[in-house]
């Protein structure tokens, strides 16, 4: 009893005595305690700051002062261009508008056929049916393969000549399309390709959304005598909102950055190229195509910044559109 | 008293138990045309894979023939063994590369994810908020943003061609913070991590004791999402993987497809390589990246 009478005034740099009566410990302990306290969580989360100070930050930041200048492997000397890149980029490029365009094309020949479909399906899967697991993991399958993988077998499927695509066409009496050739062909292509890849998992996340409305309300809305259809739209759209916002700036990131699967389109060194004409070239595509064979990197710079702010603008603008799904109650 | 006397039905504004739940599973029953979607979709996702097994089995003659085959044929052992020899795909370098390269980063993520997930859901410290969502911020930002300063970046580090290009800046990522965060605060109960204070325990030894075992169920379903992501990964690698001696498996594949003449059976035998690790990762814990996918959906 004493002992503790005694250590508390000893440690009287510590505001709150109470504490130390109840649990008197010798100063050196203490002091370590407190460091550990103050310093424990900084440390725990320093591995990600460094990585991203290092590996993101740095290079983005560098990414804006690069696009100012005319930085190349070739040039001797860098010299400091300001807003040329930009300039030449939007007034001057038709090779990138060109990308801009075939990779929105893709973007919402993809997208929107994508959400509806996994919202569909995810409503279908939230009915009473047997065999819940054995659809979701069939569902779910196309997701463990990369996109390499999808871009090389759906190539194949749309070979122009003994191609599974045409085959198919051929049945019922279309004759061949040639894939590559065709513009729009092309891009319907790759967005199956997308499609394929990522309409199950979209529709687990509508799925893991739907389970949680409560049931309540479309007992209410039945009662009413909604239909089921009318019930989806009134009442599973709305609340699913914040899902749906979920989704569409992942696809919005996803779908901009649109590479492998225009690449691998192709067979040959050229796939950077997207096509004989470029038909199916995507920004990133380009991106690399004015980094790597071109060797202008201020130029690359410059591709990279117009292509993030795409991405936000079109995120922001797919937020703005998304918010509105239940505004008009 | 009169209601109980009416007999089995109970009335409509009596709380029972049976009457709702009925009323909800004839809701939602499945109509017949709910199966057919169903049952299309199941199609749809699965014959790829059938038919990757279909082509990587046949000639490439009897691949590129008219009408298309629809069954396997039994030269899957054949194709195999000519996409393992072939000197410009290098596949079984690209095979331990990519075991290589995801493995670390899955032990790394898991690891440091679940140490920053504890920092942040348990601990109490200076700008935490504002770190958060950098983190938060840094899950939107596309690779491509920063991808010239960071070849750049790997050519002065003589990385290029090597393995830590494609390890080195995937180490952790803001996912895996995220996904250990919403995990700990719910299964970690405060009052146990103040009781191995209590007893002593230093901020190390609460994570390493109390917070690291109950993290386990996440910390498996981070793990195989992202040795799934990072097997998977194209893009980096495609630019910083140049040379085709040292590559990922997914580089491999691309190196097959560059051949002027194309051939099918060759190419379809090597995804079918590449695929089926992830495969077999699937058939063992399906439900468990189901789960991780939908959680996450629902969190986020």
């Amino acid at each position: 009893m004493s002992l503790d009478l005694d250590s508390a005034p000893a440690a009287g740099r510590h505001s709150r005595p109470a504490d130390d009566e109840r649990r008197p410990r010798p100063t050196r302990g203490r002091t370590l305690t407190r460091l550990d306290l103050k310093v424990s969580p900084y440390l725990y989360i320093l591995p990600f700051f460094a990585i991203f100070a290092i590996f993101s930050a740095y290079p983005i930041g560098y990414t804006v002062w690069i696009a100012l200048t005319d930085r190349s492997p070739m040039n001797a000397t860098i010299s400091f261009v300001g807003l040329d890149n930009f300039v030449e980029l939007i007034t001057q490029d038709p090779q990138f508008w060109n990308a801009v365009v075939n990779t929105f094309g893709m973007f919402a020949m993809s997208t929107i056929p994508q959400l509806l479909i996994a919202l569909l399906l995810a409503n279908a899967l939230n009915r009473k049916i047997k065999g819940q697991t054995f659809f979701r993991m069939a569902i779910a399958m196309p997701i463990i393969t990369s996109t390499a993988v999808v871009a090389l077998i759906f190539s194949m499927l749309y070979a122009r000549e003994f191609g599974l695509a045409n085959w198919l066409l051929d049945l019922v009496g279309i004759g061949p399309i040639d894939w590559r050739a065709n513009r729009y062909a092309s891009w319907f292509a790759i967005s199956t390709m997308v499609d394929w890849r990522w309409i199950g998992y979209n529709a687990l996340i509508y799925l893991a959304a739907m389970q949680s409305i409560n049931k309540d309300v479309y007992e209410a809305a039945a009662l009413d005598g909604a239909s089921k259809t009318r019930q989806f739209w009134s009442i599973t759209i709305p609340q699913l909102r914040p899902t749906i916002i979920f989704t569409l700036i992942i696809s919005t990131i996803g779908g901009l950055q649109l590479f492998t699967e225009p690449l691998l389109f192709t067979s040959g060194s050229g796939g950077i190229s997207g096509g004989s004409q470029g038909q199916f070239q995507t920004i990133t595509m380009y991106l690399l195509d004015v980094m790597n064979t071109r060797f202008r990197w201020g130029y690359a710079g410059a591709v990279a910044l117009v292509l993030f702010v795409l991405i936000a603008l079109m995120s922001t603008i797919n937020y703005l559109l998304a918010r509105r799904i239940s505004s008009d109650k | 008293m009169t209601t109980t006397t009416l007999g089995p039905r109970p009335s409509p504004l009596a709380p029972t138990k049976d009457r709702p739940r009925n009323r909800a599973e004839r809701l939602w029953k499945a109509s017949p045309l709910t199966w057919v979607g169903l049952v299309l979709a199941v199609i749809l996702s699965l014959f790829p894979f059938y038919w990757m097994i279909v082509i990587a089995s046949r000639t490439n003659d009897a691949a590129n023939s008219w009408p298309p085959p629809f069954l396997p044929g039994g030269k899957l052992g054949e194709n195999i063994e000519r996409v393992l020899a072939n000197g410009d795909a290098n596949i079984v370098k690209g095979l331990m590369n990519s075991f290589l390269v995801s493995g670390t980063i899955t032990v790394a993520t898991v690891f440091f994810g679940s140490l920053a997930g504890f920092a942040f859901a348990k601990l109490r410290f200076k700008g935490k908020n504002a770190l958060l969502l950098i983190i938060l911020a840094s899950m939107m930002v596309p690779i491509q943003l920063g991808v010239l300063p960071l070849y750049i970046l790997m050519a002065k580090l003589e990385w290029l061609n090597t393995m830590p290009s494609v390890t080195v800046p995937f180490l952790i990522g803001g996912f895996g913070i995220f996904m250990m965060r919403q995990y700990a605060e719910q299964a970690v109960p405060n009052e146990l991590i103040e009781a191995a204070r209590m007893d002593g325990c230093s901020t190390w030894g609460v994570y390493w004791h109390v917070v690291a075992p109950a993290l386990r169920p996440a910390a498996a379903v981070l793990g195989l999402l992202t040795f799934m992501e990072q097997w998977n990964q194209f893009f980096w690698p495609f630019v910083v993987l140049a040379d085709p001696a040292n590559p990922t498996v997914q580089i491999s594949l691309r190196s097959l497809n560059s051949a002027y003449f194309a051939d099918n059976s060759q190419i379809f035998a090597g995804t079918l390589i590449a695929t089926l690790p992830l495969f077999i990762v699937f058939i063992l814990f399906g439900r468990q990246i189901i789960g991780g996918i939908m959680e996450g959906a629902v969190k986020s």
